[in-house]
């Protein structure tokens, strides 16, 4: 009995908070629904900030409805003329000090958060064997693609950033071309990659990613960066520490050269024909490359981002660039390759994983 | 007047608004320019909400968008917000004081045409097809690297108008220091008075920087200046500093004045004095000084560090207490009132609810660590939309039917005016309230696009329906105007029949010379005073009817002003055409000949006899 009647509580339970949750925008980009301590902190703030604002609505809309209804012409009648009050110093002092009041009790938490979520004091923190403690990435926007590079780990990939869950990971940002802003919703407020300076800070992932929709979540360019500024998406993949090892570690393995040259595909030729100038298949390696890394392509969640990731998709993206990212660097290659060879490029490229 | 102006061929009506210094004119000069360009700014609107009706549309491209969406802010902020204040400030300030004119009409002429060739030359871009499209801010690194002429439009067109912004600020705050009537001390000013100083004030101190800035951008663009170019040891984020330093104070600029309009509009139609006078007049000058304390707070993600942050964001949450003591003397001057609900006090109840909901937003981005999440996303857009249109826009159509009357001597009607009232404020709360939550739902600014299957589909949809509602209530005002014009039914002194200010003690529209004589002020509420005292004239005579002295009208503004936007094209074409030097030399040549001519000759006005001033007393026969 007591057992169904808690079951029945839990249901309710549940049944209630998806009916909030309808408001809460998707688990994947909603920072209402934050899956990490940063983006937590900045909900608590907000909450706090709202229940203060929500009283001081509260009150103006109370006076301003009474006074409404209390104080018509309609009502007072037409020839009456009000008393011409100067004002009064009690209630000046009132709607100055209460405010005031209020400002503090949302200042002390404000200042509180601001120097928590600055403090990248333990970025460069070693153990005793001189390895780095934290996991830092290092965020290179570009014209409209994101790099990440993992120093201590010696890879790079692209558009999809692969991190480690329950732990502080501490970011180095800046931009290659023009200035964007790295922004996860639903992990963290964002940070502005600047031109001319590196920027600091951490995020901290408290969700699996598995579990959402489509198995990421969604990373955005918040600045103004050109004409394809709306499709400067990017993706997260969030896992488990255990996972993560083993995923740097096959990402590292992607630096080993094909040991059999017969066993070079159609597609592999093409590639290396068109597009190595640009891309590399191999995750090793350092940042500053002119096209995103593509070792774990057959990976991702989107193509160029924000395309659905399709054989279908793929191919008009290399075919024509210009017409799905306007104003990005890539040529298009319609004209220089045919069907069938862009038929083996695409199984080619849809096939680089390190997770299958 | 207008039975004069009508006798006149257009022509002759046409030179005579070209060369009009006087002060009740320019204003309506300013209302028709900010007019045509708030139109304007509310079609590229309807555009920006057209294109995002629905997720994946291609109505307009991406490049074309984002050329929208800076025309958009440049114009409503420099060449439709302000003007428009400009027009209501140059029409009603001087009248408020008792003063005949400002103190420098040719000045004010000139701040006037200037502001009209800078709007013309932004927007000649879309007609040479090179239309700026790094956001009104206008962030360094974007607006190096933009291809065109169109930041060039954008620096040169906004450094003409922002010349003639920063003489009319100059022109205002010497205007009421010197030519206040006798007795008309600082504490006996109208709140429209005093708000009109105090964002004159911050003009003469916030535009500068923004004159500075244009100038190091514009040298950058043409001659490789460098000033932000961070290979060349440029930087950045000192644009980001400038133009916040100016960009900051601007709102307040913006929003002081419509504050000031409706502290005029809740006594009128509340019959009662306004609470705490005192106080309102000292939480507009600390809003004032704190205005420029706080720019940072719009670069709390760039990454200035914890202390810098944490500093700037208790500065901005300052603001919200003298902002909140006017909401509170405003609520207090409505409560044991007689309130009637015309047109104008509707935009003015309409107002405190919006406002209040846009300045809580303000206080919680204020709130540094929370603005990580909100900037930069729709959120913040809600936001400034919710004090701009919430806050100035209101304040302009309330003033719009407040001051049509003593403007144009006839009256909007009311009818039409609260059919525009309730299609705009409710467009304006369906359009603006759900785009908080797209910021909640992780939905960036400025996206040209956005993909389905993100949860802001129906959002979005709701959101453009309410801008077609803001459209239609703005249809109507136009329709609303052009009848009323047609009409033409005359009215008296003080239509609402409970104004308490000077303006509403003379004839509307107002004798060119203003006053017959100057005015004795024996408190605030001048007009109120004498009309409880039951003097049927409304005003106490501070002079024996006597000769006025008035300034002459003058075409050399214009032309001055038609030399810089001549050499604006030039300094744009010098190097690929033929003709652009030598356009460069000749409009500045025009520009200096013209200041010449001005300095050279001797204007020393004229006087209005006293058998006129006597014969005009006949005519309107005292009041109503």
């Amino acid at each position: 009995m007591m057992k169904g009647l808690k079951k029945w509580r839990l249901f309710s339970l549940l049944a209630a908070l998806t009916v909030f949750l309808a408001g809460c925008g998707q688990e994947e980009l909603s920072t209402l629904l934050p899956a990490g301590q940063v983006g937590q902190d900045q909900f608590n703030l907000l909450m706090l900030s709202s229940a203060i604002m929500l009283l001081v609505i509260i009150v103006v809309v109370t006076i301003y409805v009474v006074a409404l209804v209390r104080f018509r012409r309609s009502k007072v009648g037409e020839d009456h003329v009000p008393e011409q009050v100067e004002g009064s110093h009690t209630l000046e002092l009132v709607w100055t000090i209460v405010p005031i009041l209020l400002i503090l009790l949302l200042a002390v938490p404000t200042v509180y958060y601001t120097y928590k979520l600055g403090d990248v004091t333990a970025m460069g923190a070693v153990d005793e064997d001189g390895n780095a403690e934290n996991l830092v990435v290092d965020v290179t926007a570009k014209l409209f693609w994101w790099e990440f590079e993992y120093p201590e780990l010696g890879i790079v990939t692209a558009q999809e950033l692969v991190v480690p869950m329950d732990e502080k990971v501490y970011f180095n940002l800046i931009a290659a071309d023009i200035k964007h802003s790295f922004w996860i919703p639903a992990v963290g407020g964002k940070i502005d990659t600047n031109v001319e300076n590196v920027n600091k800070f951490y995020l901290v992932f408290e969700k699996d990613s598995k579990k959402l929709k489509d198995g990421v979540f969604y990373g955005k360019c918040a600045e103004l960066c050109g004409p394809s500024h709306a499709l400067m998406d990017f993706k997260v993949k969030t896992m488990p520490r255990a996972e993560f090892d083993a995923w740097a570690k096959a990402m590292q393995a992607t630096g080993e050269p094909s040991t059999d040259v017969a066993t070079v595909s159609q597609g592999e030729e093409v590639f290396q024909q068109s597009c190595i100038g640009c891309h590399a298949t191999s995750a090793v390696g350092e940042s500053g490359a002119v096209g995103p890394n593509l070792a774990s392509f057959g990976d991702r969640n989107r193509v160029a981002g924000f395309m659905d990731h399709t054989e279908k998709d793929l191919k008009d993206w290399i075919k024509d660039p210009q017409k799905y990212k306007p104003s990005n660097q890539m040529p298009e290659f319609g004209s220089k390759l045919s069907e069938d060879e862009l038929d083996a490029l695409t199984e080619y490229l849809m096939g680089l994983s390190v997770e299958k | 007047m207008s039975s004069v102006a009508q006798k006149k061929g257009f022509g002759a009506t046409l030179w005579d608004w070209m060369t009009t210094v006087d002060h009740k004119k320019i204003g309506i000069l300013y209302l028709a320019g900010g007019g045509f360009f708030f139109v304007l700014g509310g079609i590229e609107a309807m555009i920006i909400r057209l294109q995002l009706l629905r997720p994946n549309s291609d109505i307009v491209s991406a490049g074309l968008f984002n050329e929208i969406i800076t025309m958009h802010g440049t114009t409503m902020i420099f060449l439709a917000a302000m003007p428009i204040l400009f027009g209501f400030m140059n029409a009603i300030m001087p009248l408020q004081i008792g003063a005949r004119d400002v103190a420098f009409p040719f000045i004010n002429s000139l701040g006037f045409w200037m502001f009209f060739f800078g709007g013309l030359f932004l927007n000649i871009s879309w007609l040479v097809g090179q239309i700026p499209d790094a956001g009104w801010t206008s962030y360094a690194s974007l607006s190096l690297v933009s291809e065109g002429h169109g930041i060039d439009f954008y620096a040169i067109g906004l450094q003409i108008a922002g010349g003639g912004t920063l003489m009319a600020g100059i022109n205002f705050l010497v205007t009421i220091i010197n030519m206040r009537a006798p007795g008309m001390t600082y504490m006996r000013m109208p709140l429209f008075t005093w708000t009109t100083f105090v964002a004159s004030a911050m003009i003469l101190f916030a535009f500068p920087p923004l004159t500075v800035g244009l100038f190091l951008l514009t040298f950058d663009r043409m001659f490789g200046g460098n000033f932000f170019d961070h290979t060349m040891g440029g930087n950045t984020i000192i644009w980001e500093h400038i133009f916040w330093i100016f960009g900051h104070p601007e709102v307040y600029i913006l929003i002081l004045p419509a504050f000031g309009i409706f502290s005029e509009i809740f006594p009128i139609f509340s019959r009662k004095r306004l609470f705490g006078y005192p106080a309102m007049v000292f939480a507009t000058v600390l809003i004032g000084f704190l205005g420029f304390m706080v720019w940072a707070h719009h670069m709390f993600t760039v990454g200035l560090g914890p202390t810098a942050n944490a500093i700037f964001a208790v500065a901005t949450m300052a603001i919200a207490v003298p902002t909140g003591v006017k909401i509170f003397d405003w609520l207090l001057t409505i409560w044991g009132g007689s309130i009637k609900v015309t047109t104008p006090m509707l935009y003015a109840l309409g107002f405190i609810p919006s406002f209040v909901m846009g300045g809580v937003t303000g206080v919680m981005q204020g709130a540094a660590p929370l603005d990580y999440q909100l900037h930069d996303s729709y959120f913040i857009v809600a936001h400034f939309h919710y004090v701009i249109v919430g806050g100035v826009v209101l304040g302009i159509l309330a003033a719009t039917h407040l001051w049509w009357p003593k403007m144009f001597g006839t009256m909007l009607s009311e009818t039409l005016g609260k059919v525009t009232f309730w299609f705009f404020f409710i467009g304006f709360h369906m359009t603006f309230l759900i785009q908080h939550w797209l910021g909640f739902w992780g939905m960036p600014r400025r996206v040209w696009t956005y993909m389905d299957g993100q949860g802001w589909n129906t959002a979005n949809f709701i959101s453009s329906i309410g801008a077609l509602l803001m459209a239609i209530g703005v249809i109507v005002l136009v329709i609303n105007i052009i009848i009323t014009t047609v009409k033409n039914v005359r009215v008296g002194n003080d239509p609402w029949g409970d104004g308490r200010t000077l303006e509403w003690a003379i004839s509307s529209p107002p004798v060119h010379y203003n006053f017959a004589q100057t005015p004795l002020v024996r408190g605030l509420d001048t007009y109120w005073i004498e009309k409880s005292e039951g003097n049927e004239s409304g005003i106490t005579p501070a002079e024996p009817i006597q000769d006025i002295h008035m300034p002459n009208g003058s075409i050399i503004p214009f032309f001055m002003t038609l030399g810089m936007f001549i050499a604006g094209f030039g300094a744009m074409y010098r190097v690929e055409t033929s003709w652009g030097l030598s356009a460069l030399i000749f409009g500045l040549v025009l520009t200096f000949v013209s200041m010449a001519v001005r300095s050279l000759q001797d204007d020393l006005g004229y006087y209005v006899k006293k058998d006129e001033i006597l014969r005009d007393l006949k005519r309107k026969g005292g009041r109503k």
